[in-house]
């Protein structure tokens, strides 16, 4: 099935068996091998891209259910020589140990900081109120990413930082 | 996964016309819950008519000052939505209280309702499980299990519905509206959209094969006050051993039976003076325990008290 998706910018028109996942896609038909696959079932978040501008699981998703969209995966975040800040903030504050789940930690943060600007709830908020930037909210915002190594209070950290809002 | 064709709906009646003209047809929303058993092989639908961008997104204000919420709004939408936080705030709680960030990003409203089991045995292809194949039997009876259901089970099949959102719409006494085959468009109970597991585990809604869920209606703001409280072994990211939702008089119960389960045993007890425990104990008198599940006894009537509580504040 033809499909077009501008991933990072470019427009990658591809001829698809429609069992291809988004996540697949990426990997194996455009060989951005940045987004990774830990359990292919939604529960790692190792797979984590933005789809216009939203973080979803690309794993569970049809490469074919994107046929128009625009997909930003790690490498279109930043490069070696022009990190995101948010890149930047793991290197700092040395986020990750075997780095497996960083490029799908990385653009999930980007979506919470998103998240929380767009006033989306959470359960660790009162939904009632403005969606805040805190420790606790950040944790339980970054659920959906498992890290294997534990590199949990490091990723909080970075996480704050980038949106500049360290103790 | 086994091969399929794939076609993006134009409209809802054509979506629904595809549905019923193409053997083994299913429709796909945001897919987190088909394409999860569908690489399983649990599901294997022959043709999948796409829905995800039909345009049925949209919250609206009803006339009577209730809400029609499409049945693809994804289920952030819905909890981030203004009318949502400040009139239904249970539902709001009760949507982010269940899976991830991304997940609900992608997942509808209609999807997260028909949404299938966690059992483990359903998901474990090498088990006998009535759900993915009638008549088999069910491994969850001699399995190990402590998410089995304790309501209105029956002995083909013990799993639980494990959406957090039916939970909270079945106690705003939600109406669920859809399309049905020879396009109609009727709306009845969310109450009644889920069945017991019975004899037949495999039909789990009272939908007709083809019908399309259109929106989900909130009624107008109901009196009293709303909670929704999840019990779970993680903080986040896990799914519910129990939970509650309060609104006003009316109380409904998740991951205690295969669906959604409207107490209304307890909030007749409650409505003629009884303690929450004494309303729970009313509720749960016919609960079938096993060893690993017992546990949900006590676990369910705290949490009621305690959400009871809290919606009165
Ligand atoms: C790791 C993980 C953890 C999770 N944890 C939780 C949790 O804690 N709480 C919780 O509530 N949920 C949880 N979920 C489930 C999640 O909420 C569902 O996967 C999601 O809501 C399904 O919505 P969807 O749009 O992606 O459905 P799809 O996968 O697209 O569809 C699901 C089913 O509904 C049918 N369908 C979809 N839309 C319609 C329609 N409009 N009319 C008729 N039929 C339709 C499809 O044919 C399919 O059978 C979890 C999921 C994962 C993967
Ligand atoms: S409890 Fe139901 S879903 Fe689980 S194995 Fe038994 S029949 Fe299957
Ligand atoms: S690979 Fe997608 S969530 Fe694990
Ligand atoms: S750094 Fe190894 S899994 Fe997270």
């Amino acid at each position: 099935m033809r499909t077009t998706i501008t991933v990072n910018g470019e427009a990658r028109s591809l001829d698809l068996d429609p069992r291809t996942t988004l996540l697949d896609f990426l990997r194996e038909k455009v060989a951005l091998t940045g987004t990774k696959k830990g359990c292919d079932h939604g529960q790692c978040g190792a797979c984590t891209v933005l789809v216009n501008g939203v973080r979803i699981n690309a794993c569970l998703s049809l490469a074919v259910m994107h046929d128009g969209d625009e997909v930003t995966t790690i490498e279109g975040l930043g490069a070696p020589e022009a990190l995101h800040p948010m890149q930047q903030a793991f290197l700092t504050h040395d986020a990750f140990q075997c780095g497996y789940c960083t490029p799908g930690q990385i653009c999930s943060a980007v979506g919470v900081l998103a998240e929380i600007k767009a006033d989306i709830p959470s359960h660790a908020g009162d939904v009632g109120a403005q969606a805040r930037l805190t420790a606790d909210e950040v944790r339980e915002r970054m659920s959906g990413n498992i890290c294997r190594c534990s590199a949990y209070p490091q990723i909080v950290d970075a996480i704050l930082d980038a949106a500049g809002n360290l103790p | 996964m086994k091969p399929f064709t794939y076609e993006r709906a134009s409209d809802a009646k054509a979506a629904v016309q595809a549905a019923v003209e193409t053997p083994g047809a299913r429709f796909i929303a945001g897919g987190t819950n088909l394409l999860d058993l569908m690489k399983l092989e649990i599901e294997q639908p022959q043709h999948l008519i796409d829905v995800g961008r039909l345009p049925m997104a949209t919250i609206e204000d009803t006339a009577d000052g209730g809400l029609r919420i499409g049945a693809m709004a994804s289920n952030t939408k819905v909890a981030a939505d203004a009318r949502v936080r400040s009139r239904y705030r249970v539902l709001s709680q009760a949507i982010v209280s269940g899976a991830s960030g991304q997940l609900r990003n992608k997942a509808s409203t209609g999807g997260n309702l028909l949404q299938r089991t966690r059992c483990p045995y359903f998901y474990d292809t090498s088990k006998p499980c009535n759900k993915r194949q009638p008549g088999a039997g069910c491994a969850a009876l001699e399995g190990h299990i402590r998410e089995s259901a304790i309501l209105g089970a029956s002995r083909a099949c013990i799993a639980v519905h494990p959406s957090d959102m039916a939970v909270a719409l079945v106690a705003l006494d939600a109406s669920v509206e859809t399309l049905t085959p020879s396009g109609e468009t009727r709306s009845f109970p969310l109450m009644e959209l889920h069945r017991l597991p019975g004899e037949t585990p495999h039909l789990e809604t009272h939908l007709i094969p083809g019908e399309l869920i259109t929106a989900v209606v909130l009624p107008p703001l109901p009196e009293g006050g709303q909670q929704y409280r999840k019990a779970r072994d993680r903080a986040s990211y896990a799914t519910a051993h129990a939970s509650v939702a309060v609104v006003g008089g009316r109380i409904a119960l998740g991951g205690l039976a295969h669906k959604p389960w409207r107490a209304a045993d307890a909030e007749a007890a409650l409505a003629s003076g009884a303690t929450a425990e004494e309303a729970m104990g009313v509720e749960l008198k016919d609960a079938t325990l096993r060893d690993e599940n017992a546990f949900k006894v006590p676990l369910a009537t705290r949490l009621v008290a305690a959400t009871l509580r809290e919606a009165a504040q």
